[in-house]
C-alpha cells in the first residue's frame, strides 16, 4: 500500500520533470542565438528559398505558437519531418531505438556480471591478488575515455587480427530474421536462425564490451565499498553472535543490503550506458538512436535533434524512476 | 579465581592500527558461576566489550586474541574450532547489544530474524521455528502478530530490545551477555527492560554478564559487580561491598563520581584523562592518575588477589593480599 | 609581550598540526601520490609547453605525413606531417583552460544555487530543485551535445555546454549542506545578532560550505576531461586546427590501419591525465574520510 502511493508520488514527478524537459530542449533549439535556415541552405541563398523554408519549418510564426505547436505534436509523438531523412522523426527514432536498446542491455549484462562478483570477491578477500587487480580494473574502466578503448579494441580484434567485424550489427549477405522486438539477436533467437544468431553477437560483442567495461568498473567498485561497509554494520555482528556460519552472513544478511546502492548505480549506469553508446556507436558505425542524434547534430536537423533528445530524456527518466522504483522494493526504510 | 559457569584467565588482546598496536585487553580475569548476575563496569573504552566479544570469540582483523583461556563449562573456548563455536553462539551464550534497531537487519522482518535464531540454534526448520516465534515474542511482552511483520526501522528503541531479548533468551542460554542493553533507550523504558530481564532470567536460570556504564543500573541488576580500568579488570566483589567497601583508588573515585540520594558531599571526576593504549604506562596502568600511588605501582603491574573474603583487588596498597 | 606572543603560536598550532596530519596522511596513500604526480606534471607540461614541444604544433610538413614514431618525432606525424608529441604538449594547455574554465562557471553557478535554495526553502527551493532535475534528467553527455550544437561548435561553446552540465553537482550538494548548517545554533547566533542575508550566505555559511565542495570539484575533474574529449571527438568542441586531445583522436580514426600512433597517443593522454585526477580524488576521499571516524 505505501509502496503504491510512492509509485503514484514519483510518476507525477516525473510528469513534470517531462515537461521541463521539453521547455528545455525547446528553449536550446530557439531560443539559442543560432540560425537553422542559414545553416542548412548557406548563407547567399536567395531570399524567396529563405522565407519558403522558413515557413515549411514554421519558423515565421510568433514564438509562443511555435512553442504550442511544439507540445501539441510533442504529445501527440510527432516532432516533425527530419530535414535530413524526410521521414517523420518519430519514424527515425523506432527504426534507430531497437538497435540502441539491444546495445545498451548487452552493455549492462557484461558490466553487471564483470562488475558485481569482482566487487564482492574484492569485498570479502582483502588486499588478495584479485582485489588488487579489480581496483587497477575499475580505476582504470573510469579514467579510459570510451572512443579511445573502442578504437583500440576495433585496431586490435578487426584490424590486426581480423578475428571480429568492424562496423554493422550483421554482415550484408545474412539474412536479419523477423523484426519482432527489434533486438536482432533474440528475433533471430526466437525464429531458430543460428546463422544471424551467431553473426549478430559477433557484431555486438565489441561495442558492448567497450560501452559495458566503464560501467563494470564503476559496478565493481561501488559493490566492494558497499559490501565492505554493510561488513562493518551492528546487525552483521548480530548475525554472526545469533551463530549463523560466515557464508550465510555474507551471502543473504550482508549482500540483500550491500547490493541496494548497487542496484540504484546500475540504474544510473544505464543513463550513462546512453551517452556512451552515442560515442560507441559512431566508431563501430551501430545503426543506433546515439549516432542518429549525433549526424543530427552535425548538419543541425532541428526536428531530429529535438526529437531525439526528447526521446532519450525520456529513456532516461524511466530508467530513474524503474531504479527509485527498485530501490523502495528491496530497501524498506525508503517508502516515505 | 574460578567460576563454575565462565572462567577467563590472563585474557590478551590487540589491535593492529596505523599509529601502532593497541594493547586492548591487558591480562584480564574474571569468572561467572551458574545462574550469577555478574556487573561489568567501566569508563568508555577500558575493555568491557572487547571482553565480551572474545568471550564469543568475534574479535576480527585488526583486532586479535594473543593469549589466555576462556573455559566455558568446562571447555577452552579459544581452542575450538569455528564449528564448535558456532554452535555455542546464540545457543548457550548469547549477546545483546546497545543500539537495538542497528542490531537488527533492516531488510528483514522481525518475525524472519527471530526465527532465524530459533532454526539455527534448535537444528529445525524455518518452517518449524516459525511455529515458535509467537511464544518468543509473548513471552517478552509484544503484540506477537503485528510485531512479527514489522521491519525494525518500524520499532520503537524499548520493542527493538525486547525483540532482542527475545531472539537471545528463546534459546534458553546458559550465558547471557548483555553489552549496554538501556544505555541508548529512555530512563522509563530502561527500568521496564531491566524489569523484564530480570523476570525472565530467572525464568530461564541463566546467568548474566552485564556490561554498564551506569553504577546504578550496576547496583540494581547485579549480584557481583567486576571494575575495569584500561584493560584491565582491577576489583571484583560483591555488589554490596563494591558500594559500601570500595577498594581500588579507582572504585573509589568512580562512586565519588555518581551522585547518591542521602548524601550531600560534592561530586568529584577522577583527575586525568584515559591513557593512551598504544603507549600505556608502565606498571600499574592507572598510576599516572592515582592519588595514593606507591613508587612500585610506575613499574610492577598489579595482579588481582583476593584481599577480603570474595573480595578481589588488582592494587600495590594491598600488597600480598594485606592491606599495608 | 610575552603572553601575547605565546598567544600566537597556540592559534596557528593546532591548524599546523592537522594540514601536517593531512599531509602525512598523504604522503602515506601511494594512489593519491601517484595522482599527485601526474597532475602536477600535467601543469608543469603545460607551463612549460613552448619549452617542451620540439616542434610547432602547428606546423605541416606534408613532405612527412603520416609518419611513424621515431627519434625526430618521438610519437610520429599526423595528417598533416605535424608531430604528434608537440600538438600533445600543447594541447594540456587546452585542457587545462577547459578545466579551470568549466570549474569555476560551474562552481560558481551552483553555489550560489545551492546557497539560496537550501537557504531560503520553500518555494523557492521547490522551483530550483525542479530545474535542478530538468537538467539532470538528460544523459549529460547528449546535453552537452545539444548545447554545443545548438551554439556552434566551437572551443568556448564546449566550455559553456559542459559547465551547464556540472553546475547541478555543486548545487546539490552545497544545499545540503547549506540546509545542514543554517539550523545550527551558530548561525541563530549571528543572526540574532542582526546580520543580514547576504553576509550570513556569503561569509558565514559559505565558508564552511567549502571543504566538500573542494572535494567534489577534484572529483568532477576527470568528467570534465572526459566530456570535454567526448565533444571534441564528435567535432563538437575545439575546431581544427587546434591541437584538443578528443579532436586529435577523431582525426587519426580514418588513418587506424596504417597510422595508428595519432589516435592511441591521443588518446593515452586523455587517459593518463583523467587518471591522475580519478586518483587524486579517491585519495583525497579517503584521507578525509576514515579520518573522521576513530
Amino acid at each position: 500500500m505505501k509502496l503504491w502511493y510512492f509509485i503514484m508520488k514519483r510518476l507525477f514527478l516525473m510528469v513534470i520533470v517531462l515537461f521541463g524537459i521539453l521547455v528545455l530542449v525547446f528553449f536550446i533549439a530557439k531560443i539559442i542565438p543560432a540560425d537553422p535556415v542559414g545553416a542548412l541552405l548557406g548563407g547567399n541563398a536567395p531570399p524567396e528559398l529563405v522565407d519558403e523554408l522558413k515557413h515549411k519549418l514554421g519558423l515565421d510564426k510568433p514564438l509562443i505558437i511555435q512553442f504550442i505547436d511544439y507540445i501539441k505534436g510533442a504529445l501527440r509523438g510527432d516532432f516533425g519531418i527530419s530535414l535530413k531523412t524526410n521521414r517523420p522523426v518519430i519514424e527515425d527514432i523506432k527504426e534507430y531505438f531497437p538497435a540502441t536498446m539491444e546495445l545498451a542491455i548487452f552493455a549492462i549484462i557484461i558490466a553487471v556480471g564483470i562488475g558485481i562478483p569482482l566487487g564482492i570477491f574484492s569485498a570479502v578477500k582483502r588486499n588478495s591478488f584479485v582485489d588488487h587487480f579489480s581496483r587497477i580494473f575499475s580505476i582504470l574502466g573510469v579514467s579510459m575515455p570510451v572512443f579511445w578503448t573502442g578504437l583500440l579494441l576495433l585496431l586490435l580484434f578487426y584490424y590486426k587480427l581480423g578475428l571480429l567485424p568492424g562496423s554493422g550489427r550483421l554482415e550484408l549477405f545474412i539474412i536479419p530474421p523477423e523484426p519482432k522486438t527489434g533486438l536482432i539477436i533474440l528475433d533471430a533467437l526466437l525464429e531458430g536462425n543460428w546463422e544471424a544468431f551467431w553473426d549478430g553477437l559477433k557484431h555486438i560483442i565489441l561495442p558492448a564490451f567497450v560501452l559495458g567495461y566503464a560501467s563494470s568498473a564503476s559496478i565493481a567498485r561501488m559493490t566492494r565499498a558497499s559490501v565492505l561497509d554493510v561488513l562493518r554494520q551492528d546487525f552483521i555482528r548480530t548475525a554472526k553472535a545469533k551463530g549463523l556460519p560466515k557464508r550465510l552472513v555474507i551471502y543473504k544478511h550482508a549482500l540483500k543490503n550491500a547490493l541496494i546502492p548497487v542496484v540504484t548505480l546500475i540504474g544510473l549506469r544505464f543513463g550513462s550506458l546512453l551517452e556512451g553508446a552515442v560515442l560507441t556507436e559512431t566508431i563501430f558505425g551501430w545503426p543506433g538512436l546515439g549516432r542518429y542524434i549525433v549526424n543530427a547534430l552535425l548538419v543541425l536537423d532541428y526536428p531530429a535533434i529535438m526529437g531525439g533528445t526528447v526521446f532519450i530524456a525520456l529513456i532516461y527518466s524511466l530508467a530513474n524512476l524503474v531504479v527509485d522504483i527498485t530501490y523502495a522494493v528491496l530497501d524498506p526504510r525508503m517508502r516515505i | 579465581m574460578k567460576g563454575d559457569l565462565l572462567t577467563v584467565k590472563n585474557l590478551r588482546v590487540i589491535f593492529h592500527t596505523y599509529r601502532g598496536i593497541i594493547k586492548a585487553l591487558n591480562g584480564v580475569n574474571i569468572w561467572i558461576n551458574k545462574r550469577e548476575r555478574l556487573g561489568l563496569v567501566g569508563e568508555t573504552g577500558c575493555g568491557k566489550s572487547v571482553t565480551s566479544l572474545s568471550i564469543m570469540r568475534l574479535i576480527e582483523e585488526p583486532g586479535e586474541i594473543v593469549d589466555g583461556e576462556i573455559i566455558f563449562d568446562g571447555r577452552d573456548l579459544l581452542k575450538l574450532p569455528e564449528s564448535e563455536m558456532m554452535k555455542i553462539r546464540g545457543k548457550e551464550i548469547s549477546m545483546i547489544f546497545q543500539e537495538p534497531i542497528s542490531a537488527l537487519n533492516p531488510v528483514f522482518k522481525v518475525g524472519y530474524q527471530i526465527a532465524e535464531a530459533i532454526a539455527h540454534a534448535e537444528n529445525v526448520s524455518m518452517k518449524d521455528a516459525y511455529g515458535k516465534v509467537k511464544d518468543a515474542l509473548e513471552m517478552v511482552g509484544l503484540d506477537w502478530k503485528r510485531t512479527m511483520n514489522l521491519y525494525p526501522h518500524e520499532l520503537s528503541g524499548g520493542m527493538a530490545q525486547r525483540v532482542m531479548i527475545a531472539m537471545a533468551l528463546v534459546t534458553k542460554p546458559k550465558l547471557l551477555i548483555a553489552d549496554e542493553p538501556t544505555s541508548a533507550l529512555d530512563v522509563t523504558i530502561q527500568a521496564q527492560i531491566l524489569k523484564l530481564l530480570d523476570e525472565l532470567i530467572k525464568e530461564m536460570g541463566s546467568a548474566v554478564m552485564m556490561i554498564t556504564h551506569d553504577m546504578g543500573v550496576a547496583a540494581e541488576f547485579c549480584d557481583k559487580i567486576a571494575v575495569m580500568y584500561a584493560g584491565n579488570v582491577v576489583e571484583y566483589a560483591k555488589t554490596e561491598e563494591i558500594f559500601e567497601n570500595p577498594l581500588h583508588p579507582y572504585t573509589r573515585g568512580l562512586l565519588k563520581a555518581v551522585p547518591r540520594i542521602g548524601r550531600s558531599e560534592e561530586l568529584e571526576g577522577v583527575p586525568g584523562v584515559v591513557p593512551d593504549l598504544v603507549d600505556p604506562p608502565p606498571g600499574c596502568r592507572f598510576h599516572p592518575r592515582c592519588g595514593d600511588r606507591l613508587d612500585v605501582c610506575s613499574s610492577k603491574k598489579p595482579e588481582l588477589v583476593e584481599v577480603e573474603e570474595g573480595h578481589f583487588v588488582a592494587c600495590h596498597l594491598f600488597h600480598g593480599g594485606v592491606r599495608t | 609581550m610575552e603572553y601575547q606572543e605565546s598567544e600566537r603560536i597556540s592559534r596557528w598550532r593546532p591548524l599546523i598540526e592537522d594540514l601536517k596530519h593531512t599531509m602525512y596522511l598523504w604522503r602515506k596513500n601511494k594512489l593519491a601520490m601517484i595522482g599527485t604526480v601526474i597532475i602536477l606534471g600535467f601543469i608543469i607540461v603545460a607551463i612549460f609547453a613552448p619549452v617542451l614541444a620540439p616542434y610547432d604544433p602547428y606546423q605541416q610538413n606534408l613532405h612527412n605525413r603520416l609518419a611513424p614514431p621515431s627519434r625526430e618525432h618521438l610519437l610520429g606525424t599526423d595528417q598533416f606531417g605535424r608531430d604528434v608529441l608537440s600538438r600533445i604538449i600543447w594541447g594540456t594547455r587546452i585542457e587545462l583552460k577547459i578545466i579551470f574554465l568549466v570549474t569555476v562557471i560551474s562552481t560558481a553557478i551552483g553555489t550560489i544555487i545551492g546557497l539560496i535554495s537550501g537557504y531560503f526553502g520553500g518555494a523557492v527551493d521547490e522551483i530550483l530543485m525542479r530545474i535542478t532535475d530538468m537538467f539532470l534528467a538528460f544523459p549529460s553527455l547528449v546535453l552537452a551535445m545539444a548545447f554545443a550544437a545548438a551554439l556552434g561548435p566551437s572551443l568556448t561553446n564546449a566550455i559553456i555546454a559542459i559547465s551547464v552540465i556540472t553546475w547541478t553537482v555543486y548545487a546539490r550538494l552545497v544545499r545540503a549542506e547549506t540546509m545542514k548548517i543554517k539550523s545550527t545554533l551558530y548561525i541563530e547566533a549571528i543572526r540574532a545578532l542582526g546580520a543580514g542575508t547576504f553576509r550570513i550566505l556569503f561569509l558565514h555559511i559559505l565558508p564552511m560550505t567549502i571543504s566538500p565542495i573542494l572535494v567534489q570539484m577534484t572529483l568532477r575533474m576527470g568528467t570534465i576531461i572526459l566530456t570535454a574529449a567526448g565533444l571534441g571527438f564528435l567535432g563538437l568542441g575545439a575546431q581544427p586546427p587546434t591541437p584538443e586531445w578528443g579532436a586529435m583522436v577523431s582525426d587519426g580514426r580514418l588513418y587506424m590501419m596504417n597510422a595508428w600512433w595519432i589516435s592511441t597517443f591521443s588518446g593515452l593522454a586523455i587517459a593518463l591525465v583523467v587518471l591522475g585526477f580519478n586518483l587524486l580524488g579517491d585519495g583525497i576521499r579517503d584521507i578525509l574520510d576514515p579520518r573522521l571516524r576513530r
